[in-house]
């Protein structure tokens, strides 16, 4: 990694730090209950982060991220019961989830869709999953010893220790396991958009037509971040039926599609903690309104939403940051830090 | 900013105190705590929110009366809006957060297998107050509503000698309707039947033009429906504007449930019978000052009860007769009091815990729709839940906690 | 013979009802290219006025035909004057403006009229013979209404000076507005009409599924992507969605039953898409309205 580079990703490197501290402190501060229910917020946290990086950075609004966020989920199942054990389930998970992420990107970036049609078919996708899946409540939806399970879902098996699958990990542990895991996708895909393929990937999103008159091939580089997304939402998905317990088809619905549009959308386009933040924030938030019965949810989510895209529709994360360096910038600084203060490359 | 520190110390000693688990249920033992996890929003609401009436209903009556020996019952009541996560998150909650006594939570069987095992980890006394298609085996886990050899064993039969053999079956597509399905051919058959057809639906189909059309073409004697939630009283409405339910009359296991007759006009719904273990018109005494009281309570806008919301409400007394006798709100005295053969008398009659299944013995009416109130034609005493009882002893082999019936009943080994 | 007819006629109405409930999408999202993600609930919310109304002893057809897309269109004008106003041109942020909505509406009526709502709407007309079959008079009459809406919209924009307005906004708003259009208004009044014909949709169909808060949502997936399949043009790409996909999820539902009629209405319009990214419209009828 060079000078540079650990520069630009200075901000990314503190977070994550402040994510380890979290990851060690949480379980001596926080309650039993606390920690095992974070472990799906965490899990939905790397949904958005995918989300976060190829809608914020690659600039494909794909409506579908849940997509691979369940397949994820139900293939670690799938493989974890046929297997017996999570490693290879993992494994399998990401990339099988990946190499189909790969093929409708092929479809999609060579066929030249774009925008909202692109929304639609990445949707439509999503929603093909959830019928078809929910259509497998009879007994002859096997695959392999797993069975479907139609609208029900399929328990997931815990995951276990590397390679030995009759010690399985307690729920407060599989915590762990999760926060691990964001903090390595928060990093990686911090690293990913410092590199030349994510700043090419920016070009791309800021100007496809100047980017592809210079020569890179915009479709392969669509095609590439979309993979690379693709294949982070199904270690969210991992970790979500891990922390549910079970996987059902209701992660595809449009409620959850849309749900991880908000996450970024209240977080900020253009920054990896701000989605991420954002879905630990309306995580608490949804679960809170479950526990009263004052004020109807969906009321709830609809005036955040209604009133992010009005006012701050930047997002959280690129609002406090532009505010930071303005403040910064009535100080005496050096000018190379005033000309880098575009929201989009802080973090 | 002078307070802040000093709140922030307040905060995380706060935190400090209540981050000792082992420390249990040192502060606020005095109080019992009861947890409910019910969807009162989102598409599964109709069914959740009178049975969060009745379980508010059932502990303010608790209370009234003194609580439980001598200590105060406090409600948590959870809204798992509709979402399968949330059941996981609120079980651990109410089971780690709240050390909750008991847990009475899940309306559709997915909720029901996303608490079970979180509960059984945690050790947390588990009822599942709703009428389903049999099977749970769980030491752990108390089932009081009705299962198909309740129901649908004495509305099959009823509704073929009224209407003759030939059956078209409809039915939503999930465990639920794919199991109680099975059962119905299996009664079908055994009663000297011919079913037609059998026809899932995915929860938010609202279109049923076709399958009319394949009703009208199979001409079937009648109907029978496990047809599950709002979006299919479409199936209804449709049905009755084709003019058919004057032509093919329909029998059900699960109209009714959701109080599907008020959602649909007289005129449409006039004929159709349903089997329930508990009907309003259900005749004795306790029942009668139930919904009086109740009445009192809500206002003469009140839901009407239908088996899911009086079963929450004998579920949450059955556990506390079992409190009362165990001397203690503790898991384990409390299930050994159940299972000695706990009897409850409720609106619905008597209702007896088996101790073979931890499921119900309980009674069975059968009703006739007319003018949107159902009519009780037929009942049953003392009804075992014979399908659950086939496959499952919990006397001769207690440490399981299993749903036999999640593979289909050929796994079950019942054809 | 009886059998074919009757299924026709299912497959008629498939298409139709697809018509219906897309075609207030469309009208938004042809003019203006706005998304309107509430387009379910302004569905609902026709439906619910019919509820009310007729509780309230008011005919039942008054309140579908005339008082369900006043109402409607009522609360479009409301919206589009406080929300989307402001969002002309971003795309991706009205889409999640009117999300944000249509949660808000569906949070507003549950807390008004609770989860489920006793209706005693049933549909009227009576039941009609085709031979051995029956099928409901009801869905003959909204077969008819779709026809007769079509052709009433289509009179509007070719006929009417706020047609032509309408047109010439469409087509280059920034030229409309120079010429001394105020597109603004434009706008305003074509959201509220979008609106209206929605309210009128959820009216005409509340009787046949009831009312539910959350009944929009087993609309919009359908009518967003019937809308997109169709293109930019407003009739004949609603016209040329709903034949197609309406057919196919007829088909397929009368062999396969319901839910591979869904699936097939979905990949179809993948299919649609990849061969078409600009819908129907975008690539024949292009100068169509």
């Amino acid at each position: 990694m060079s000078s540079g580079m650990l520069r630009q990703m200075r901000p990314t490197l503190v977070y994550a730090l402040l994510g380890i501290v979290f990851m060690f402190a949480a379980p001596h501060v926080l309650q039993l209950f606390t920690i095992i229910n974070l472990t799906t917020a965490i899990a939905l946290a790397i949904l958005a982060l995918s989300l976060a990086l190829i809608w914020g950075y690659g600039g494909i609004l794909c409506f579908g991220q849940v997509a691979f966020f369940g397949l994820g989920a139900y293939v670690y199942t799938i493989s974890a019961i046929n297997i017996g054990g999570s490693t290879w389930a993992i494994l399998i998970a990401v990339l099988l989830t990946s190499a189909f992420a790969a093929a409708l990107g092929y479809f999609i970036f060579f066929g030249r869709v774009s925008d909202v049609y692109l929304g639609v078919i990445t949707l439509t996708v999503t929603l093909i999953f959830f019928s078809l899946i929910r259509r497998t409540s009879g007994p002859e939806y096997k695959i392999g010893k797993a069975l479907l399970g139609g609208f029900n879902g399929v328990s997931s098996p815990p995951i276990n220790l590397p390679w030995d699958a009759r010690t399985f990990l307690f729920p407060e542990q599989v915590f762990y396991v999760a926060m691990a895991a964001l903090i390595l996708c928060y990093v990686f895909a911090g690293w990913l958009v410092n590199t030349k393929f994510g700043r090419v990937c920016v070009s791309i999103r800021e100007n496809e037509l100047r980017s592809e008159l210079l020569g890179y091939d915009v479709r392969l580089y669509k095609l590439g971040i979309f993979t690379i997304g693709a294949g982070i939402a199904a270690v969210g998905g991992v970790m979500f039926c891990n922390g549910v317990g079970r996987i059902t088809p209701d992660v595809f619905n449009l409620y959850n599609a849309a749900l991880t549009i908000i996450w970024v959308i209240v977080g900020g386009r253009g920054t990896l903690i701000g989605p991420a933040g954002a879905t630990f924030a309306l995580f608490y938030l949804t679960s809170a309104l479950g526990g009263q019965s004052v004020l109807n949810n969906n009321l709830v989510l609809g005036v955040i939403l209604i009133v992010f895209v009005l006012l701050v529709p930047k997002g959280v994360a690129p609002t406090v940051i532009d505010w930071v360096n303005r403040r910064r910038r009535k100080r005496p600084v050096r000018s190379r830090r005033r000309r880098r203060s575009r929201a989009e490359d802080a973090g | 900013m002078t307070f802040s520190r000093r709140s922030f110390l307040a905060g995380s000693s706060a935190l400090a105190l209540s981050s000792a688990p082992i420390i249990g249920r040192a502060q606020g033992s005095d109080k019992i705590i009861f947890a409910s996890i019910l969807d009162l929003s989102g598409g599964l609401d109709i069914y959740g929110a009178p049975m969060a009436e009745t379980t508010k209903m059932a502990i303010d009556d608790i209370n009234a009366a003194g609580g439980l020996l001598g200590r105060e019952v406090e409600l948590k009541l959870y809204d798992a809006q509709s979402t399968i996560q949330f059941y996981t998150q609120y079980a651990t909650q109410a089971a780690a957060g709240d050390r909750a006594h008991t847990v009475h939570a899940g309306i559709t069987s997915a909720s029901r297998e996303a608490i079970r095992p979180t509960l059984a980890r945690f050790k947390t006394l588990y009822f599942y107050n709703t009428q389903y298609e049999g099977g749970v085996c769980d030491y752990n886990c108390f089932c009081t509503g009705s299962t198909p050899a309740q129901t649908v064993a004495k509305v099959v039969p009823y509704a073929m000698n009224k209407w003759g053999k030939k059956v078209y079956i409809v039915a939503a597509d999930y465990n639920y309707g794919q199991i109680t399905a099975q059962w119905m051919q299996k009664f079908v058959a055994e009663n000297g039947g011919e079913t037609l057809d059998v026809e899932f639906f995915p929860l938010d189909v609202t279109n049923f033009g076709p399958t009319i059309n394949k009703i009208q073409t199979a001409k079937p004697d009648f109907v029978i429906s496990a047809l599950v939630g709002g979006a299919h009283v479409s199936f209804y409405r449709q049905y009755a504007a084709a003019g058919m339910m004057k032509e093919i009359p329909i029998a059900s296991t699960t109209f009714g449930v959701g109080n599907e007759q008020k959602l649909i006009s007289a005129e449409e719904g006039d004929g159709i019978i349903a089997s329930y273990s508990y009907f309003e018109g259900a005749d004795n005494a306790v029942n009668t000052e139930f919904l009086q009281r109740l009445e009192a309570r809500l206002g003469a806008d009140r839901p009407v009860m239908n088996e899911l919301a009086v079963r929450s409400y004998e579920g949450a007394m059955l556990w506390a007769e079992a409190v009362k006798m165990a001397g203690t709100p503790d898991r384990d005295p409390v299930i050994e009091a159940l299972r000695s053969g706990l009897t409850y008398n409720g609106p619905s009659g008597a209702v007896t815990i088996d101790a073979q299944t931890n499921h119900c013995n309980m009674n069975v009416y059968i009703s006739e729709l007319k003018d949107q109130t159902w009519n009780i034609v037929e009942s049953f005493t003392d009804q075992p839940p014979a399908d659950t009882q086939l496959v499952c002893d919990l006397v001769a082999n207690p440490d399981q906690s299993t749903f036999l019936f999640e593979n289909g009943l050929a796994a079950a080994g019942i054809e | 013979m009886d059998l074919v007819v009757a299924v026709l006629f299912q497959l008629i109405y498939v298409i139709a009802n697809l018509a219906l409930i897309s075609l207030g999408l469309a009208i938004i999202f042809g003019m203006m290219r706005v998304i309107n993600l509430a387009h379910g609930e302004f569905l609902m919310l026709g439906g619910y006025t019919v509820v009310v109304a007729t509780n309230m002893g008011i005919n039942i057809w008054v309140s579908m035909l005339i008082l369900a897309p006043l109402v409607v269109g009522i609360i479009g004008v409301i919206v589009e004057r406080l929300l989307i106003r402001w969002l002309y041109g971003r795309m991706v942020d009205t889409l999640l403006a009117t999300w944000g909505l249509s949660l808000l509406l569906v949070g507003i009526v549950t807390s008004i009229f609770g989860a489920s709502t006793a209706t005693t709407v049933s549909p009227p007309l009576g039941a009609v013979r085709i031979g051995a079959y029956s099928a409901s008079g009801y869905e003959l009459f909204l077969i008819l209404i779709t026809i007769a809406l079509l052709v009433a919209v289509w009179m509007t924009l070719r006929f009417t000076k706020l047609g032509l307005l309408a047109r010439g906004t469409m087509q280059n708003a920034e030229m409309a507005s120079s010429l001394g259009v105020s597109t603004s208004r434009i706008y305003m009044i074509t959201f509220g009409l979008g609106a209206a014909v929605s309210g009128l949709a959820g009216g005409l169909l509340a009787p046949m599924t009831g009312v539910l808060p959350t009944i929009g949502a087993t609309y919009i997936a359908k009518a967003f992507i019937t809308v997109i399949s169709g293109g930019a043009s407003i009739l004949a790409g609603t016209a040329a969605g709903s034949v197609l996909l309406g057919g196919i999820n007829g088909i397929f539902s009368f062999i396969a039953g319901s839910t591979f009629g869904e699936i097939a209405l979905l990949l179809a319009a993948i299919i649609l898409l990849r061969l078409m990214p600009r819908g129907i419209t975008g690539r024949f009828f292009r100068k169509s309205l």
